[in-house]
């Protein structure tokens, strides 16, 4: 695998295997002596489009324990304003011959895009609305460590599912590792369709009737953040009335089961998605996950580069969502159940494209 | 100077006519129909044994691109390409640069169709100016010099009150209002269709209700005026039950699909990315269904391909970035033959009177039939040939086609525009000719080639 774009590109076994991995790179602080920077004289480049502290912050120091020199560039917006293509950007940068690109930007498939243009490894740190893998796996990280297993998990996540790419990496992820998920939050913040991403797979994906019956008996609980620079229209009312109604309380995580987990990717937004008591509480793993982010991208970024013995793909990407390796499961694309509407006429059906005639 | 074709199965909707004929064409016109014709003396024959002649091809739906935007498509390069699909006549919408919403535009378009132009051209112009849904365009000025119907495809009329009065004041011109019908409030800058495959992909979703909303409100609105209203690219099963109960109230709407909307849906957008990207997006599979019942029981007035040419540059991006648009007028009878007639049984009757008679009635164009006395546009198909969608054969200059190397059965073997077989050579010749002398009975139907 030469990019690291999409949890559909991944299968159960790497999935383990990668958490394995991240497993031997804790605790954070003794692990950079006893490891003797297995990555030195590789570079990474962060390239980010969007505000980030955690991400790009937890990638950068990931980097350097293991021994990788780091180049952050933030590009705005105004890059594409003045003209320069994504296309010309990753060329330049392509010419300076880095390692790895972590890329994160507000448009749904631009990490894959660019890496096509690339022979770096590339990295997705967040597309749009699209993925953000890394956060899925650190996620499943989480609940593997306190849990010991991901499979038969009972899953709640919360809250805007339709804007979010952290909720459709956890639900592919999860639906994968056989866990089971419950999405619930306002009916104008749902996905249409989202719970076929479980076909295929032993896990399972429900969208819930209500806040209570998605917590009910839950192991765990993830709570999205409520992006308030993503809802240009009218979502819910107001924040006030949101936490009213939908915000995680002590009283509402009482529903799961006692001693639930609470995630949430953070930044939190107190008081909107969840009340101080329940992030701050004895419940709340929300700074573990930010540890084990760091543990996860150290493995995920020795394991893409040490890979090299294995010859890297040539970029043959044409879209994101595509899975090249691994499942095949997107919708229409692979293995389905028969909830899922059948596309009896795509062009998945028809025989080889016959280029070059 | 004449020619016969011999021995084809001539199929004409306007006459109802399938049987195995003779076709004489004298001084571009159709001089007679019948068994065994005795042909003239130096009469060029064309043998038609095992082929379907049919009246000319009309596309009522293409984007030229010119003037404005000739790195994505010429009117030079697009009727080429429209003569290579089989297709005698185009008629072309108005989101030019500048915007095709005065007779000045209307005139250059034909002019210009004229000096280069392979096939007849008839310019759609914009209801209101500029395309920006505020102010009526020089409708009247517009119809004086040769436009069609009226169109602001590309963008939904959000006014309708503005499109009543163009309803109204259209129809003292005789000519069609053809409606992009999206909802800019309901499409909320979605890309593909809202459902499955845009929730997979993380990007904004176009919900069926965009269109829906339009074509109620459209349908509402043609009773209301008695104007007659077309629906461009019609591509859910919510707006064909609109219309087809429009249609049972005998109101004048009629509406157009296009081969994209009927062959493929959403999930092919997983696989090709921006270049199955197009506005309305590809919907789901039961609206792929309903499309196909309305193509049988004839609600669906006429297949049109909305031939939206980007370079490939433009067309390589991010879904997101990359503009709405597919090409199709180079394999569009191939997929409907294919698609249509071989695999969902269609009748070839019906095939051919969505392709010609439906939209010369629909748009009151000349053509659409093989009446004695008519101009001879012709296009003779082989229903059995197999073909493989090749883009990099193309007579556009655009690639942006999902059907790219698709493996169909049936093809348009011969194009006859006034009585002239469309190959590279009569194309240019063509062209020479009406440089040097143009001939005024065609400012209105663009070029004449008999």
């Amino acid at each position: 695998m030469k990019d690291f774009l999409d949890t559909s590109d991944l299968t159960p076994q790497l999935v383990t295997d990668l958490l394995d991995r991240a497993e031997r790179f804790l605790p954070l602080t003794t692990i950079a002596d006893q490891l003797g920077a297995p990555l030195r004289g590789k570079h990474l480049v962060t390239l980010f489009s969007e505000a980030s502290t955690r991400t790009r912050t937890s990638f950068e120091l990931a980097a350097k324990r293991l021994g990788m020199k780091v180049v952050n560039i933030v590009v705005g917006m105004s890059s594409l304003a003045k003209g320069e293509t994504l296309r010309d950007t990753i060329l330049t940068l392509d010419a300076m011959m880095p390692d790895v690109v972590v890329v994160r930007h507000a448009v749904a498939g631009v990490p894959h895009f660019m890496a096509r243009f690339s022979k770096a490894h590339f990295i997705n740190a967040g597309d749009g609305e699209h993925e953000h893998p890394t956060q899925a796996l650190l996620d499943a990280f989480t609940l593997r460590r306190h849990f010991g297993r991901l499979e038969g998990l009972e899953v709640a996540i919360l809250g805007d599912i339709c804007h979010s790419r952290v909720a459709r990496s956890n639900v592919r992820l999860l639906a994968m590792m056989g866990a089971h998920v419950r999405l619930g939050g306002p009916r104008t913040l749902r996905a249409p369709g989202i719970e076929h991403f479980a076909n295929g797979w032993s896990g399972t994906v429900q969208v819930s009737a209500s806040l209570r019956e998605a917590l009910t008996n839950a192991d765990a609980v993830m709570v999205l953040r409520i992006q308030q620079e993503r809802l240009d229209g009218a979502f819910f009312p107001s924040l006030g009335e949101y936490f009213a109604h939908f915000g995680l309380t002590s009283e509402r995580l009482a529903w799961a089961k006692p001693n639930a987990l609470v995630l949430h990717p953070g930044p939190i937004n107190r008081e909107v998605e969840i009340a101080s008591e329940v992030a701050d509480g004895a419940q709340s793993v929300i700074q573990k996950q930010v540890t084990h982010g760091v543990a996860v991208r150290m493995a995920l970024l020795e394991w893409l580069v040490h890979q090299e013995a294995t010859p890297r793909e040539p970029a043959l990407r044409q879209t994101h969502g595509q899975s090249e390796s691994g499942h095949q499961n997107a919708p229409g694309g692979g293995t389905r159940a028969a909830t899922t509407p059948t596309y009896a006429v795509s062009v998945t059906e028809r025989g080889q494209p016959a280029h070059g005639l | 100077m004449a020619l016969m074709i011999r021995n084809g199965r001539v199929c004409d909707p306007s006459q109802n006519l399938d049987a195995v004929l003779d076709v004489l064409v004298v001084d571009g016109r159709i001089a007679a129909l019948g068994a065994a014709l005795e042909e003239p003396p130096e009469t060029d024959i064309v043998d038609a044994t095992g082929l379907v002649v049919a009246p000319g091809f009309i596309d009522v739906h293409v984007h030229l691109r010119e003037p404005g935007f000739t790195a994505k498509e010429t009117i030079a390069t697009g009727t080429r390409a429209a003569v290579a699909g089989g297709f005698t006549a185009v008629c072309c919408m108005a989101n030019t640069a500048p915007v095709n919403d005065s007779p000045l535009v209307t005139r250059y378009i034909l002019d210009r169709a004229r000096e280069t132009a392979a096939c007849r051209v008839y310019p759609i112009g914009a209801v209101t100016k500029g395309l920006q849904g505020e102010a009526l365009a020089d409708i009247g000025g517009m119809a004086a010099a040769g436009a069609v119907a009226l169109s602001d495809d590309g963008h939904g009329i959000a006014n309708a009150n503005l499109l009543r009065r163009a309803l109204e004041y259209a129809r003292d011109f005789g000519l069609p209002v053809v409606d992009h019908c999206e909802n800019r409030d309901l499409a909320a800058g979605g890309i593909i269709n809202e459902g499955v495959v845009s929730t997979w992909l993380g990007v904004r979703g176009l919900t069926r209700a965009a269109e829906e909303v339009d074509v109620a409100r459209d349908v509402v609105l043609a009773d209301l005026t008695g104007a007659h209203i077309h629906i461009a690219h019609l591509s859910t099963a919510g707006s064909l039950e609109l219309v087809r109960r429009a249609q049972a109230e005998g109101l004048s709407v009629t509406c157009e699909v296009t081969p994209h909307h009927l062959a493929l849906d959403e999930s092919a957008v997983l696989k090709l990315g921006a270049v199955a990207k197009m506005n309305p997006p590809l919907r789901t599979p039961a609206d792929v269904d309903a499309l196909l019942e309305g193509v049988a029981d004839g609600t669906v007035t006429c297949i049109a391909t909305d031939h939206a040419p980007h370079t490939t540059l433009e067309k390589d991006q991010v879904l997101s970035h990359a503009p709405f648009g597919v090409v199709g007028l180079e394999c569009a009878v191939s997929v409907v033959l294919d698609h249509l007639y071989w695999r969902h049984g269609l009748s070839l009757m019906r095939v051919i009177e969505l392709f010609s008679t439906g939209p010369a009635r629909a748009f009151n164009l000349p053509g659409g039939t093989l009446q004695i006395g008519r101009p001879a546009d012709m296009t003779i198909l082989d229903i059995h040939r197999e073909v493989v969608v090749d883009v990099s054969r193309w007579a556009s200059k655009a690639r942006n086609c999902p059907f790219d190397g698709w493996r169909l059965k049936g093809a348009p073997v011969m194009t006859l525009v006034g009585g002239v077989r469309m190959t590279t050579e009569t194309v240019l010749q063509t062209v020479r000719e009406h440089k040097a002398e143009p001939n005024p009975e065609m400012v209105a139907t663009g070029p004449q080639t008999g």
